[in-house]
């Protein structure tokens, strides 16, 4: 596969490592009443789809950026890579 | 010396010259440009090969890359190769190729009586013959069967050969070099576009070298001459001939195997036997053209019976006839034109057998219209078929050699590696590439079912035109030359009913008509079933001239289509390929990279044992003179240290510099006990967790300045560990002001351990820099300069246990700086120590490493619960509150030491209590660490035992069921050395 890398353009896939669902960027909140639950959820529940799929990867043999490719699991089809701290901010991370 | 009795004139081949081969012993000549098949052939050699199960008497049946029967054993040594295609096998002088799956010799062949039993032999014999008793299968029946099994064997030597991979760019990758991929490449190249053009063949030109056509007014094979000339004068192209395109991958990229030497005795010096190669491709055009079927009939697997394309490539580009006497089996016209080429070459055409009743006429030969072959003679050879002729009369046909056509399969191979499925194509009676291509492919000529010559010029430069256009690169339409466009004419049919022998579908695996019945008899209907209840396609050449013909059978007992009855999924690759081109260079030594510490060098001087760290060398022990054991070696190089002075190589461990105004805030989170208020120049050690509350890795964390820390990992964790940390800074908190960088192999570092650490380190360290206790206390750190103004870095921190230090030059002085450091150690007799010793000291101290921390255990397990900070927001410290993980007798790190001191505590076996049974239900724990402890003479462990804080002084069993030994130990402490600390703080 060749991820197409917002800042170095198209990279080979054996250059990355692959993490799995882009939600692992939605930490829960370690002070919320219900953080036991949330974070349970957070580190054990997936969805597997066949389709669009939003997740994690990390140009390891290369800038060291975390990037959220947008992927077809069903044809590898990649419709949008996103660095991922550009992507947890604007679900609202910051400090 | 042996005629050629069957060379003819003409053809691709160099008739001047002579080359001298040999087969099964045997001396036969052959010419530059043939194949061993044709070569064989010309020789009027037609047994080749014994089959798979019944080892019966096999011949060639095609001349390309889809060759089932005749498989040789090519060279010898370490370069033997089994299962070689005769027909893909270039001739070189001195070639010495032998055949298969045959003892004492290939025209007597012992296991032949298999032949005998093939009633007891047919699909799924294994499945219902060796399934009682149940423990015969391992010792008894898989033996026999894996012996009389297999067709090639291989010497279980190294191979000598190189193998390399390379990468490749290109706008349009043009997968096969007939007329559709030359008219393609040519349309592209003059374009201007990066072009590859790939082929398996040696000459390029597919078809065009086999026929007897012409194009543009020149012979067929003139004109595939010239195109490749004036494509090879392209700088924007690239001429890959011996290269199988074998797989298409994600995103136009295409694995290729070029067989640079392959047709050589030995690669040239310094020459790769094969390359794999990558290409990325923007656009692909595949041009695989077709490949022809045969039509079951009884007996059709004698030597002599072969495809009637192949039959006439022989003839036409190797100047061959396959026999002196032939006659063909066809149901299309082109099994007519194999009939008209070898009366043109000269060839007794003893009759054409067509099985339409409304078969053109031919000149030259006798025509059967509307009539079947129903058997044939000849025990090693063909001498004769049988028909069934329309008026329902026998005739016997004196025949040495049958070309035999069921129509033309177009390669839809790699059209079907992304998991697209091919369409029928009713005209055809075949399989045309469907729908769901891999991304950017598209193709041309017979692959695409444009079967005609002239149709394969045109859908070629056609396709090429189109592929650029999508890249905005404009080609002009070329004139097309002339040539034959001539329509398929054909009517499907695939096997005789009629006949005493059996009917053969896939001649490697010696499936038959009959097994496609019986499987479809057990309700293996499926075509997957199929395949592997009667191993139908699973051959080296998987099914490219058999699945057809299988599937038609099981569409006919199915009542079904044969669309309906679908394909099996076609996966690369596209032919069989050395194991040894997908290694590449990636072997013995350089399987992967080795990492030498900065002192490698000066250990090697010091005759150093070395133990593999991950990819890291390093130093295991030193023995000295007269040691003989390596126990005296690492007992020694503790005892000194703890005495002395001992200095070890740490490099290995990670480090990651971390810098920037939110630094502490960052490693709070990262670590589970607190960083936030550690002063500038001092060092803490810190324990990371996973999300999920599991302990992770340990090490230190030094506070260089305000905003400036250096991290320590352990030696295993140094990549994942700074992994995560990116993680973490990217993905959970991307507003906090840090930066990361691995310096892992930017410091060369040094652990000086013992009472006299501090006075050999004053000799190094320059004089405005204070050492003592008060001045440097334990877990301090700072930026210093040793050997007057070389920059370095201490810590003292100490993992012996002992009085100790770590120092940290820039790794291009490591070997000068553990020089320095042994020669201003001589007066206190310093020690260099390994691996083992480290390893040894920090059991004895009770330091947790990855043997502790493996993946199971917690905070609480270690002795760290009260670590885990519950007052800030850090990784895993929420999971680590679950109930399960803080059950009150959940398992704590302690020390054991065996009641008898001679006995042994050995790491992996498992706690139990004193008296009753030894099993899992009754386990309190287990030993994680073991070492034999020269300063307390014993043999003492770490481990985690149940409620373990409060067992001080129980005596348990350690059982090893593996080993069969259980060994009484006492709890202890863990740690059995200075466990007050007084040593380190001194």
């Amino acid at each position: 596969m060749i991820i197409d890398h917002p800042l170095l353009g198209p990279r080979d896939a054996q250059e990355f490592v692959y993490l799995g669902d882009a939600t692992l960027i939605d930490r829960p909140d370690w002070q919320a009443e219900n953080a036991a639950e949330a974070f349970h959820d957070y580190l054990y529940l997936r969805d597997n789809p066949a389709g669009e799929h939003r997740e994690l990867w990390y140009h390891e043999q290369g800038d060291r950026s975390w990037l959220v490719v947008t992927r077809n699991t069903l044809t590898h089809e990649i419709t949008s890579v996103e660095l991922a701290r550009d992507v947890a901010r604007a679900r609202g991370r910051g400090r | 010396m042996n005629k050629q009795i069957n060379r003819l004139n003409g053809g691709l081949i160099d008739h001047d010259q002579s080359l001298s081969f040999k087969f099964d012993g045997k001396r036969f000549q052959g010419h530059p440009g043939d194949t061993l098949a044709s070569a064989l052939l010309a020789n009027g050699v037609r047994l080749m090969g014994r089959s798979f199960k019944y080892h019966r008497p096999r011949g060639v049946l095609t001349s390309g890359s889809e060759e089932p029967n005749a498989l040789v054993e090519l060279r010898s040594s370490g370069r033997q190769e089994p299962n070689t295609r005769a027909t893909v096998a270039e001739l070189y002088d001195g070639l010495a190729a032998n055949s298969q799956n045959r003892w004492p010799s290939l025209e007597r062949d012992v296991l032949s009586i298999n032949d005998l039993f093939s009633n007891f032999l047919t699909a799924g014999f294994y499945y219902k013959t060796f399934m009682w008793p149940k423990a015969f299968w391992e010792k008894l029946y898989e033996p026999i069967i894996r012996n009389a099994a297999g067709l090639g064997s291989i010497t279980g030597e190294d191979d000598p050969d190189v193998y390399d991979k390379g990468f490749l760019h290109c706008d349009l990758l043009v997968i096969g070099a007939g007329p559709a991929g030359l008219m393609a490449a040519l349309t592209a190249g003059r374009a201007g576009a990066r072009v590859i053009l790939a082929d398996e063949d040696f000459v390029l030109g597919g078809r065009l070298n086999a026929e007897s056509i012409e194009v543009g007014g020149v012979a067929a094979s003139d004109w595939a001459a010239h195109a490749l000339a004036e494509l090879s004068a392209m700088d924007n192209v690239r001429v890959l001939p011996r290269t199988t395109v074998i797989g298409a991958f994600d995103h136009g990229i295409y694995g290729a195997v070029e067989r640079i030497a392959d047709h050589l005795p030995t690669p040239a010096s310094g020459q790769p036997r094969q390359i794999m190669w990558r290409i990325y491709s923007k656009r692909a055009l595949l041009c695989a053209g077709a490949t022809e079927r045969p039509i079951a009939f009884s007996n059709n697997d004698r030597p002599g019976i072969m495809l009637a394309g192949a039959m006439r490539a022989y003839a036409n580009r190797w100047a061959v006839r396959a026999h002196e006497q032939v006659a063909v089996f066809t149901n299309n016209d082109d099994g007519h034109r194999t009939a008209a080429d070898l009366i043109a070459k000269g060839v007794h055409v003893t009759a054409v057998i067509d099985t339409r009743a409304d078969a053109p006429s031919v000149d030259g030969t006798e025509l059967f219209a509307g009539a079947q072959v129903i058997g044939s003679k000849g025990r090693l050879g063909l001498n004769s078929v049988t028909i069934r002729t329309d008026k329902g009369f026998t005739r016997e046909i004196i025949c040495g050699g049958l070309a035999v056509s069921g129509g033309w399969n177009p390669n839809v191979h790699l059209t079907c590696h992304q998991r697209g499925r091919p369409k029928w194509d009713e005209d055809l009676a075949a399989f045309v590439p469907g729908d769901n291509l891999p991304v950017g492919m598209t193709v041309a000529g017979a692959a695409a079912g444009a079967m005609s010559t002239y149709g394969a010029l045109r859908t070629g430069a056609e396709g090429a035109i189109a592929a650029l256009s999508d890249l905005d690169i404009p080609a002009g339409v070329p004139e097309l030359p002339e040539a034959e466009d001539s329509p398929v004419k054909l009517r499907p049919f695939w096997h005789v009913s009629e006949g005493k022998g059996r009917a053969w579908i896939d001649l490697q695996n010696d499936v038959t008509v009959k097994d496609v019945k019986l499987a479809h008899q057990e309700n293996y209907v499926s075509v997957e079933h199929l395949k592997r209840y009667t191993t139908l396609g699973m051959a080296t050449d998987q099914g490219k001239t058999s699945n057809m013909a299988g599937l038609a059978v099981m569409a006919e007992l199915t009542g079904k289509s044969i669309p309906e009855t679908g394909t099996t999924i076609f996966r690369p690759p596209y032919t069989p390929m050395a194991m040894g081109a997908l290694a590449g260079r990636a072997v013995g030594k350089h399987f992967h990279p080795v990492r030498e510490t900065p002192s490698h060098k000066w250990a090697i001087e010091q005759g150093a044992v070395f133990t593999e760290v991950g990819d890291w060398l390093r130093a295991q022990w030193f023995p000295k003179e007269g040691e003989t054991h390596w126990r005296q070696s690492v007992d020694r190089e503790v005892l000194q240290t703890r005495a002395s002075v001992g200095v070890c190589d740490v490099t290995t461990l990670g480090k990651i510099d971390v810098q920037g105004a939110d630094a502490a805030e960052f490693l709070n989170k990262i670590y589970a006990n607190g960083f936030a208020k550690l002063a500038v120049g001092k060092v803490r050690y810190g324990l990371m967790l996973r999300e999920d509350g599991i302990a992770y890795d340990d090490g230190t964390a030094a506070r260089l300045a305000e905003d400036h820390f250096v991290v320590t990992t352990t030696t295993a964790n140094a990549v994942l560990v700074y992994r995560r940390m990116e993680f973490a800074r990217q993905c959970l908190w991307p507003d906090l002001d840090v930066q990361l960088i691995s310096t892992t192999e930017a410091w060369a570092q040094y652990a000086v351990a013992g009472p006299n650490s501090r006075k050999l380190l004053e000799k190094i360290v320059d004089a405005c820099f204070d050492l003592s206790n008060e001045a440097f206390p334990f877990m301090s750190c700072a930026e210093i300069t040793i050997c007057e103004g070389c920059r370095a870095r201490l810590f003292r921190i100490s993992f012996s246990g002992e009085l100790a230090y770590e120092i940290a030059v820039p790794t291009r002085y490591g070997d000068a700086m553990i020089r320095a450091l042994m020669e201003a150690g001589e007066e206190f007799d310093v020690v260099p120590y390994g691996t083992e010793a480290l390893g040894v000291m920090r059991i004895e101290k009770g330091h947790a490493a990855g043997n502790e921390l493996n993946g199971t255990t917690t905070a609480l397990n270690l002795g760290m619960g009260r670590m885990v900070s519950k007052k800030k927001d850090c990784i895993g410290n929420i999971m680590s509150e679950r109930e399960g993980l803080n059950q009150p007798d959940a398992l704590r790190l302690v020390g054991f030491k065996p009641v008898d001191p001679g006995q042994q505590v050995v790491a992996g076996g498992h706690l139990m209590k004193a008296d009753g049974p030894v099993d899992a239900a009754h386990d309190q724990g287990y030993v994680t660490s073991a070492a034999f402890s020269p300063v307390l003479q014993s043999s003492i462990g770490i481990g985690y035992l149940k409620d373990g804080a409060e067992r001080t002084g129980e005596v348990l069993r350690l059982a090893n069921p593996l080993e069969g030994t259980e060994v009484k130990v006492e709890v202890v402490s863990a740690h059995f050395v200075d466990p007050d600390g007084g040593r380190q703080r001194a």
